[in-house]
């Protein structure tokens, strides 16, 4: 019965999709309208061809998603730092805005393909699969809701797509982090109440008593980021039949918004959800439980409750009330302490397992990878200061931050998932290459110092140029005088981002390897296999 | 009569702020609580079980 409905659904979009794509009134949403025919047409030949066959209770963990998500998060990743790699030589190179692919692959548009690559492609298919992952094994529980899951983790793959085309045809918001249009927002909004419902039914049959602090932070990752997606994005399309749309908001109140909810993508996205990977995933690979079980339940409920007023950090010296971008400034600074709690939490997870650091560049990633947290967690207080904000501001200082906290935090420690999820995934003994897992580690770190530094330099450099005023009172630089300036600069970033891509491509070939040769685990014994280690 | 922004401002600034204020320190206070050591080390070591199946699932 099931099966047929679902023809009946997927012939229905395929049909609107199809009077939508002849109707459409611009380039990218007819594209976009092109594309749903073809997934829909594709699932309806897919679901055709499975009529009738018997359908199997599946027991044990759901890892089918998490096995493709595996993958398509380190695809991602590379896709990503290679855009970013590019873009960032277009900056210092013009010529790289090639004449030929102007309105296409200039910088401007693929600025927010680079973004909402690393951020929502590779980062969140990196936190649907580890989530999945980690809800189940602490859980005990399989994923609840059946192929839901499966629902879930392609349609998010439809929304990357969705907004990846769109952005490089000009379908855009304009609101930064969230530039996809009215049609790819709704679509996004469905997947991601499935994948709350998916998330909560499996706690919901959890077996054991409590519910561990990974998931806390991902269930509040995935409530708030509803919650922030739906109120950012609240616009009226000009025609159904077009991508373009209107904001409900205006003026400060959108800015505010804006930042409201850009300031926690950056809160809950990229901190509460991978806090629950480093919960669950330093803990796993050190082979020792989290340093204070006490002190991750306050780190979690102190950032919580702070991290949603932090927005307005984002616009000191502008239309906002001084109240406003005052309270911002104070919770961004109080921020600063629960923050080092929960890094000081990871690192002393390896209290007694110091050694470790010597053996396992698996683990060096990770701490690695929290030491950058707390890094851009020190440096992010610092910057919402309003005397510090002034001088940072729309500098490269800030372009800095938000690599060593992205580039630093979220990928290095996605790395670290990576490695440690890709052998037991498919049943490995181990990774195919330490030695190449080393390799990766120095490219990554030696080119996040590179970008880091460069942009440190180069910020505040610009920063002062801005400001300089001579003995009457004149600005004494051009803007142009300062693009010069940090030309030497943006070199060493774009090698910087060379050398990370470089790393990300070794890690690629290494899990590959993995998967094709290494040898496989030791039979798992008898069922109630004792932890594999 | 003021307006429904005053009104709501007014609740946020205080009422809401101390409930606020007041389930974190509650949750604090109950993290702290006596007895809880045994618990929480108990909650620490799930990661450590069920790495390959769900719990009661026997083949």
């Amino acid at each position: 019965m099931w099966d047929y409905l679902k023809l009946v659904i997927f012939a229905l979009i395929t049909v609107l999709a199809a009077i939508a794509a002849s109707y459409a009134r611009d380039v990218a949403y007819q594209v976009h309208a092109i594309l749903v025919v073809l997934i829909a047409a594709g699932l309806f030949v897919y679901t055709l061809r499975g009529v009738g066959s018997e359908k199997v209770v599946e027991t044990g963990y759901m890892d089918g998603p998490i096995r493709v998500g595996a993958a398509l998060t380190a695809f991602w990743g590379v896709v990503g730092f290679l855009v970013g790699t590019f873009i960032a030589f277009q900056l210092a190179f013009p010529e790289l805005n090639f004449a030929w692919a102007e309105g296409y692959l200039n910088f401007g548009r693929l600025r927010p393909l680079h973004t909402s690559a690393v951020i929502f492609a590779f980062g969140g298919t990196a936190l649907i699969t580890s989530s999945f992952y980690v809800v189940q094994r602490t859980s005990g529980a399989r994923l609840w809701g059946g192929n839901l899951a499966w629902f879930v983790f392609w349609g998010y793959q439809i929304v990357i797509l969705l907004a990846a085309t769109g952005y490089l045809l000009g379908a855009t918001h304009g609101k930064e982090y969230a530039e996809p249009e009215w049609y790819t927002d709704l679509w996004l909004t469905i997947v991601w109440v499935a994948y709350l419902v998916v998330f909560m039914g499996t706690l919901m049959k959890r077996k054991e008593p409590h519910i561990y602090v990974a998931n806390w932070f991902f269930l509040s990752f995935i409530i708030t980021v509803a919650m922030l997606h739906v109120v950012n994005n609240l616009a009226v399309p000009v025609s159904i039949f077009g991508s373009k749309s209107v904001q409900l908001f205006a003026g400060v109140q959108d800015a505010m918004t804006q930042w409201w909810y850009g300031h926690n993508a950056v809160g809950f996205f990229l901190t509460a959800g991978f806090l629950g990977m480093m919960y669950y995933f330093v803990p796993k690979q050190a082979e020792r439980p989290v340093f204070s079980y006490k002190l991750s339940i306050i780190h979690f409920w102190a950032l919580i409750f702070l991290y949603i007023w932090a927005g307005p950090h984002h616009l000191h010296y502008t239309a906002l009330p001084d109240w406003a971008s005052t309270l911002g400034m104070v919770f961004s600074i109080v921020l600063w302490m629960p923050s080092w709690g929960g890094m000081i939490n990871g690192l002393m997870t390896l209290s007694g397992a110091w050694d470790k650091l010597r053996t396992d560049p698996v683990i060096r990633m990770m701490v690695v990878s929290i030491g950058f947290y707390g890094m851009s967690t020190f440096e992010g207080p610092m910057m919402s200061i309003r005397a510090v904000n002034s001088l940072s501001h729309y500098t490269d200082w800030t372009i800095g931050h938000v690599h060593s906290g992205a580039l630093g935090w979220n990928g290095m420690i996605t790395f670290g998932m990576l490695y440690f999820l890709v052998p037991k995934l498919w049943n490995r003994a181990g990774l195919y290459s330490l030695k190449l897992v080393s390799w990766h580690f120095w490219l990554a770190t030696i080119g996040i110092v590179l970008y880091a530094a460069s942009m440190w330099v180069t910020g505040i450099m610009e920063g002062l140029m801005w400001r300089e005023v001579d003995a009457q009172g004149f600005l004494v630089n051009s803007f142009a005088d300062t693009v010069a300036a940090k030309f030497p600069m943006y070199v060493v970033r774009g090698l910087g981002g060379v050398l990370f891509l470089a790393g990300a491509v070794i890690m690629c070939y290494n899990l590959w390897m993995t998967v094709k040769r290494a040898p496989a685990a030791e039979a798992a014994g008898d069922a109630a296999a004792a932890p594999a280690e | 009569m003021m307006d429904t922004y005053s009104i709501m401002r007014a609740f946020a600034d205080s009422w809401f702020l101390i409930a606020m204020f007041a389930f974190f320190i509650g949750a604090a206070i109950f993290a702290f609580r006596p007895g809880s050591n045994k618990v929480h080390k108990d909650i620490a070591n799930i990661p450590f079980r069920h790495e390959d199946k769900p719990a009661g699932d026997r083949d």
